[in-house]
């Protein structure tokens, strides 16, 4: 048999068994409408889940891209100070958080697609239920016997066919959204760990302390330089005897360094 | 006839559709019986696209059950088979009401 009919028919049997369980068709339709209720509640919260994670996503790609600048900021800080090996690592480091970039997108489309459809199912059973409620009681308040029967079995069997596709889809997306918020967390615990760097590779620690060494280095050569120059200055005028003029200086050397340290 | 497309709601497809979706059934049948992934896609692709061009909503105070269901429009084999099987999808905990 075919594929299209056997699900069809699927759906039918369910609704067929639930159908004969209840006693009263009053009941049946009361019965119904709690259950469609239910499902509106769930479909709702499916919706918001999925905001959610999509949400977490997205600060996920700020949070990336800020390293992603940063490892960028310090390849051209490198290579100012001729350090092409520490660039190297910056650019393989940034290139490794490009791809978790890519990937982060995708989920991104991802989740927006489920959230997108889940919307639509959640206006669809939102109107169907409406409707339903009205239909409700117009049979509730015509119900005479046989006739409101089969119309209470259709209106019951048409409306569980709707909440089992609702059911299914609210499933798909919460194993989808499980899926991606297993590796989403996996991401938050390394930003916030700041291992995120180490492990993706060079690690931000070793071109960051390079890139620090190399600052302080150039500043330590700075003061030599300086400090050199003030000495050869006073040197002449200490030959000369000239007791308070280096006394002068050593206070200027002095405020120089407090004024450095500061 | 009433289609529905799983995550899409009912249509009404009038005879002609109807009988070019029946052919398009037969592919599918074909596909999940021996599994293949993309005669399966295309099939259901197909389909679906039928559905939603030809086919007209069913009005939400309409409540009727579909003569044929087509799976959701990403489905794999592995999902339709589960369906068939037992009237879940995977993961599925609670069934159809």
């Amino acid at each position: 048999m075919s594929v299209m009919k056997r699900v069809s028919l699927i759906f039918r049997a369910k609704a067929d068994k639930a159908l004969d369980r209840m006693e009263d068709p009053r009941e049946t339709l009361d019965y119904s409408y709690k259950q469609q209720v239910e499902m509106l509640t769930r479909v709702r919260r499916g919706v918001a889940d999925v905001a959610t994670s999509r949400k977490r996503v997205e600060l996920q790609m700020n949070s990336l891209q800020k390293e992603i600048s940063k490892r960028d900021g310090q390849a051209r800080d490198a290579l100012g100070k001729g350090r092409d090996d520490l660039a190297r690592a910056a650019l393989q480091n940034k290139s490794q958080l490009l791809a978790q970039y890519s990937d982060l997108e995708t989920q991104f489309a991802n989740l927006q697609e489920q959230e997108e459809k889940l919307t639509l199912a959640s206006q669809r059973l939102d109107a169907k239920v409406q409707s339903f409620r009205t239909r409700k009681e117009t049979l509730k308040a015509t119900y005479t016997a046989a006739e409101a029967q089969t119309r209470i079995n259709e209106a019951f069997s048409g409306i569980s066919e709707e909440m089992g596709d609702v059911g299914l889809a609210i499933q798909r997306a919460e194993d989808k959204t499980a899926q991606m918020q297993a590796r989403a967390g996996a991401i938050d615990e390394l930003l916030a760990s700041g291992a995120l760097e180490d492990h993706v590779g060079g690690g931000q620690d070793y071109i960051q302390a390079e890139l620090d060494k190399l600052g302080a280095s150039s500043d330590v050569d700075g003061e030599l330089a300086r400090m050199k120059g003030e000495i050869a200055a006073s040197a002449p005028k200490q030959i000369e005897g000239n007791g308070s003029a280096a006394a002068g200086q050593e206070a200027t050397a002095a405020e120089q360094q407090a004024g450095d340290g500061s | 006839m009433i289609v529905r497309i799983l995550g899409e709601g009912q249509f009404r497809v009038d005879d002609d559709a109807a009988a070019k979706l029946t052919a398009l059934d037969k592919d599918l049948d074909a596909a999940v019986r021996d599994d293949t992934e993309p005669a399966f896609h295309a099939a259901l692709h197909a389909a679906v696209a039928l559905v939603r061009t030809t086919g007209t909503p069913v009005a939400d105070d309409e409540f009727v059950t579909a003569d044929y269901i087509l799976p959701f429009s990403d489905a794999t084999v592995s999902e339709v088979r589960q369906l068939l099987a037992d009237g879940t999808i995977p993961g599925d905990s609670i069934g159809l009401p």
